[in-house]
């Protein structure tokens, strides 16, 4: 297999699908059906292909595989360069995950149907290469690419202020990477290169300007993830896509502003990664309470659970700027199940969604009578959600605690306080919906599950099942890329600090 | 077998959980029930084998975490301590299955309801077999979230969501103090599994730790902050508010679930950690203290509650403060052994009060009973060895009496040869405590069966005995509340007990053996105020039933105090729920809404607007306006070009 370019066929196989849309001609009807079947086997396919990634890789390295590298642009030493360790690996396979699911479950979209899944396939190949890019500017293409398709989704099948909350989107998110973009160049500048691993292995900038460009990193980054106070696009971004696009949005493109700081921030700006952790900390924390409270008084459950994705993702900074094995590979986990449960979350709103057209939580209630099903796969995700001993949401979520624990333990127990909180909400919400008596004339008729929504389901139930009792593949996945990472911090730091004691020598 | 022990529930509840359909009630009944009388009889002869035979061992499953060197495995671990644990889960959850075929059988939910109970059943010998502190968390939030399940099980009633999520929530309090426990331990030691924090306690026992900013001695603060873990789930005072509520599930869940097994897992794991606590001196002194408080306060609550579940859960809540004050004083094997005779007469009087609600059609109120005992001999019969055994009656000198004789005369001669202030303020509380506990229990007992009866004609004439499938379970129970103080006595807390208990706990210093050398007053003083207790109950409700109403009304502030269960709820209704909603609203519509939004993306799409629209005021249309601009232009750039050439 090694000769396959394996990673560029997963990165750009949707992006044939979606050309084969494009020349799909006739009859609006056979136009949409021809449209999602080409977009369901693309995206199928195309997961079966990084499957091969998964059980290709070789664990117990912290080198980059399946690199792919091809010269560019020469003036600039620009070079096409994919590849994938063990940080970004399983977050492709996120993305090739959910890109099948989220066409299955917008099988009934009615409104342009050709265009919607045309978006969907770009989207995929642009996350999949946001995660595979292993130079600066094919790196940045892919990072800014995502913003187009989204922004679409969101502006044009959208709910009914799909405008303001795709301009906030993409104002918020546009903001922060011109900055990146800066940066980029200024490292490229010091550096020579823009080859990612060159710069990580070698790049040795001064402390003053690595606190510049970290801000300008940390300004892309954090309205990404998104951290309080960048984070209000977030819920009205999420109220107003569709379903399928929040999916995306919390499962995916949240997990790139926590992927950049582990690639770009913490190995080539490792002083000033250390000079702001405090900082992080401190957003992170606030970001957890403030969230959580807010996420309690949401009369919306699209809100709400877009406020606790917030909150979740708070969990992630922590534990990134602990720099320790536990709170580093507690975040990626944590971002990974994140990605499954919060994106399974949209989908279970979506599923009553689609029958009632509100997210009104008043408007539900005793569900369980009716859908007694749907309860359950609610019921998983939402104990996932909440972190419950044997979901996956627990293993990130406690690793992060014990990380935090060792340096600081104010921020564990503040951070822990999100476990309540977490709680309270999800539990409140569920109450509210599957609960209670039947009372609502119109929720009596609803039907359960259907086939194709128990396809959507079974997956994301096993998976966050599964690593919930069983997570050491995926931590086995991605303890020496870990590892390497805090090594090379520490050594930096370290090396910084010499020459500054060399000063005070005589 | 440790291994079918453990997840022979689990099948039961898959099954019964996912084919509920297909078996229909009866078949979810005999996949829950078969598995689960398996089970305790394996468990009987696990406990032959581990407790008697000294054949302690740890059964390795598979890695379930490992993260650096943060790494622990699934694993079964079956000392005499786990095998004590199996025999009560599982005797009481296998009873409480058998009697729930007849207490549910009107429900249009048994599958489920089944399907919690072995779901419950499952976590909760998950909890006590674990051999690492992340297991027991997993067994610990697992058994949280069936008791969650099964409080609000009847989910159509709006109370029961409500003491549901309650449930959960004050948990959960508990619980983050118990993740930050085991994040602690793992920062101090470097492992989370038994064997390898309980060899390395004595080289840390005198660290010094930095936590919240303060300096601590690190044990101490590791086992407080495990300790808040165990106060959430043993519902101990300040976290208890949960535990009466919980009284909205079915009844077999309360005796199940809020009696005999989860509710004294908050005991059993300071018992299993002894290994740390006796280390951490202080933390136990806190202990003691707690549980002495707790002991005393849900006494007093119990003394006038009218709803016979609530009285009944106080009460748990009362025993559950005598073990921890046992474990507190380093009376690890008092504890245990109290909450073993515990679980028998608790459980008992839970289903014996669910017989009596069965009977009276789903009545819970006291005040509507009364005159029941010519109705229901038998539950009465069975609810007067209850009663029985939870006040301890017996003959001390003799050493004859029902289960909690001696269990609860063991924690409070331990509490006083314990010699320290807090081992005293414990021994007096329990003694006051033993008085309430004899008063309320046969208040109950009087209310309930004794007098003119206060229900409904109609209620009253179609009272009837439980079937057989109700009553038959509880004759074990029974046998247990009677003979369970007399037979174990010996390897618990006798002499056979350092062989019986071997290597599952630790005491530095044994208490036990002077506890069995406390002057004789100390032996006879829980007997006389149980005496005295039930003699005020008879005097008051049944030799003279007009004199509850005068006491209540000329002691009306402290009536109120104990009727309104010392304002816990109110109080925490304005210190945490108002605030909680009330900042929340706050931080969305202010935080996010006006400050964030506006002065962010909002407020510079505003700014930009109002600089277009000035910029658009420039393009007036005029030709003059223009030439006008154009020669300031040329003003401006002529002198400029003059300035800077001069």
């Amino acid at each position: 297999m090694s000769s396959w370019p394996l990673l560029s066929l997963v990165t750009f196989l949707p992006l044939v699908g979606a050309g084969f849309i494009l020349l799909v001609r006739g009859d609006e009807a056979v136009v949409a059906r021809n449209a999602r079947y080409v977009a369901l086997w693309t995206s199928l396919i195309t997961f079966v292909l990084s499957l091969f990634v998964w059980f290709g890789f070789e664990t117990g390295t912290a080198a980059f595989q399946f690199v792919e590298k091809a010269t560019w642009i020469e003036s600039f030493g620009v070079s096409y360069h994919l590849g994938v360790d063990g940080i970004s690996m399983p977050f492709v396979l996120l993305s090739t995950l959910l890109t099948p699911l989220c066409v299955l479950a917008s099988w009934k979209m009615e409104t342009r149907v050709k265009e919607y899944m045309i978006a969907f396939l770009v989207l995929e190949t642009l996350m999949v290469g946001t995660f595979c890019a292993l130079d600066f500017v094919v790196f940045y293409m892919f990072f800014e690419g995502v913003l187009i398709p989204m922004f679409l989704i969101i502006g044009i099948w959208g709910g009914p202020r799909r405008v303001y909350s795709a301009f906030k989107f993409f104002l918020f998110t546009l903001a922060g990477s011109i900055l990146m973009l800066l940066a980029i160049l200024a490292i490229y500048i010091d550096g020579g290169t823009t080859d990612i691993p060159t710069l990580i292995a070698e790049i040795n900038l001064d402390r003053e300007l690595q606190l510049w460009l970290w801000l300008a990193f940390f300004a892309s980054f954090a309205v990404k993830i998104p951290m309080w106070p960048v984070h209000t696009w977030l819920p009205d971004a999420h109220v107003e896509a569709p379903t399928a696009g929040s999916v995306i949005l919390a499962g995916v493109l949240l997990k790139m502003g926590g992927y950049g700081f582990l690639r770009f921030s913490l190995p080539m700006l490792p002083e000033a990664t250390q000079f702001f952790t405090p900082l992080v900390f401190a957003l992170s924390v606030v970001a957890i309470v403030y969230t959580s409270l807010v996420a309690l008084v949401q009369t919306d459950m699209k809100k709400l659970i877009a406020y606790s994705s917030v909150a979740h993702m708070g969990f992630v900074t922590v534990g990134i700027f602990t720099l320790t094995q536990q709170g580093l590979e507690g975040a990626i986990f944590q971002m990974l199940s994140h990605g499954i449960v919060s994106a399974a979350l949209f989908l279970v709103v979506g599923v009553v969604y689609d029958r009632l057209h509100t997210r009104e939580i008043e408007r539900y209630g005793g569900l369980a009578s009716t859908m007694p099903r749907y309860a359950l796969v609610f019921m998983v995700f939402m104990l996932a959600s909440v972190g419950l001993p044997g979901t996956s949401g627990f293993v990130g979520e406690f690793l992060v605690i014990v990380g935090a624990f060792q340096v600081n333990t104010w921020v564990a127990l503040l951070t822990a306080s999100g476990m309540v909180l977490g709680a309270a909400y999800m539990l409140w919400l569920y109450r509210k919906t599957i609960f209670g008596a039947l009372t609502k004339p119109d929720l009596k008729a609803l039907g359960d599950l259907e086939l194709r929504e128990k396809l959507v389901f079974a997956p994301l139930v096993a998976l966050a099942i599964f690593f919930g009792v069983y997570p050491k593949p995926l931590l086995d996945i991605m303890a020496p890329s870990v590892e390497n990472l805090i090594e090379s911090y520490e050594l930096a730091l370290k090396a910084a600090e010499a020459p500054s004691l060399a000063l005070l020598l005589p | 077998m440790d291994v079918l022990i453990v997840f022979l529930p689990l099948v039961g509840a898959i099954l019964a959980g996912f084919l509920g359909k297909l078996l229909g009630d009866r078949g979810a009944q005999v996949v829950t029930c078969g598995p689960l009388l398996i089970a305790a009889v394996l468990s009987v002869i696990v406990f032959f084998d581990v407790a008697l035979g000294g054949n302690a061992r740890v059964t390795e499953l598979f890695t379930w975490i490992d993260s650096g060197s943060f790494e622990l495995s699934w694993a079964l671990r079956v000392d005499t301590l786990t095998a004590v644990m199996f025999c009560v889960v599982t005797i009481v959850s296998a009873i409480v299955h058998v009697y729930s075929v007849g207490y549910m059988a009107e429900d249009k939910s048994i599958p489920r309801f089944q399907a919690y109970l072995s779901l419950f059943t499952f976590f909760m010998l998950m909890l006590v077999s674990s051999d690492n502190l992340v297991q027991m968390f997993f067994g610990w939030e697992g058994v949280g979230l069936a008791s969650y399940l099964l409080i609000g099980f009847w989910y159509e009633k709006p109370s029961a969501n409500a003491a549901a999520i309650k449930a959960f929530l004050v948990n959960r309090v508990g619980d983050v103090g118990f993740a930050l426990g085991i994040a602690g331990v793992f920062l101090l030691f470097g492992a989370v599994g038994y064997d390898q924090i309980f060899g390395a306690v004595p080289d840390q026992a005198e660290t010094v730790v930095e936590v919240f900013g303060i300096e601590w001695h690190a044990l101490t603060v590791l086992c407080l902050l495990l300790f808040l873990g165990a106060m959430g789930k043993s519902a101990q005072l300040g976290l208890h508010t949960w535990l009466p509520d919980a009284m909205e599930g079915p009844t077999p869940v309360s005796a199940l679930i809020h009696a005999a097994t989860m509710v004294t897992a908050g005991v059993f794991m300071v018992c299993r950690l002894s290994p740390i606590f006796e280390y951490a001196p202080d933390a136990l002194t806190v202990v003691t203290i707690v549980g002495a408080s707790t002991a005393f306060f849900a006494a007093t609550v119990g003394l006038t509650q009218t709803d016979i579940k609530r009285v009944i859960a106080y009460s748990t809540c009362s025993q559950l403060g005598y073990m921890f004050f046992a474990a507190g004083v380093s009376a690890y094997s008092a504890a245990m052994f109290h909450l073993m005779t515990h679980a028998f007469f608790k459980a008992l009087l839970f289903l014996g009060a669910g017989a009596v609600i069965h009977a009276m059609h789903h009545e819970q109120d006291m005040r509507n009973m009364g005159g029941l005992w010519r109705k229901i001999p038998v539950t009465y019969a069975l609810m007067w060895i209850g009663s029985l055994a939870l006040v301890g009656f017996g003959i001390p000198g003799l050493g004859i009496g029902f289960a909690g004789f001696y269990s609860k005369d063991m924690v409070l001669e331990t509490a006083y040869a314990a010699h320290s202030a807090a081992g005293s303020y414990a021994y007096w509380l329990g003694i006051v405590a033993a008085f309430m506990t004899a008063f309320y229990s046969f208040r109950l007992l009087f209310l309930t069966f004794h007098g003119k009866t206060r229900a409904d004609h109609h209620t009253f004439e179609h009272a009837h005995e439980a079937p057989r499938v109700m009553i038959w379970p509880l004759f074990v129970l029974a046998a247990g509340a009677v003979l369970a103080g007399a037979v174990f006595y010996g390897p618990f807390v006798g002499e056979g007990r350092e062989a019986f208990w071997g290597e599952s706990l630790l005491v530095l210093h044994d208490i036990i053996e002077e506890a069995h050398h406390v002057p004789f007053w100390v032996k006879a003083l829980p007997m006389l105020v149980t005496l005295a207790g039930i003699a005020l109950a008879w005097l008051m409700y049944v030799q003279s039933p007009g004199l509850a109403p005068k006491a209540a009304s000329g002691l009306r502030p402290l009536y109120l105090f104990s009727f309104r269960k010392w304002y816990f709820d109110e109080l925490y209704d304005r210190i945490f729920v108002r605030p909680a909603i009330y900042l929340g609203r706050g931080l969305w519509t202010t935080g996010d809404g006006a400050v964030i939004d506006g002065i962010g993306p909002n407020g510079v799409a505003a700014a930009a607007r109002q600089i277009a629209q000035r910029a658009s005021r420039l393009q007036s249309g005029y030709v003059y306006h223009y030439a006008f601009a154009m020669l300031i232009g040329v003003v401006v750039l002529v002198s400029w070009y003059l300035f800077s050439t001069l």
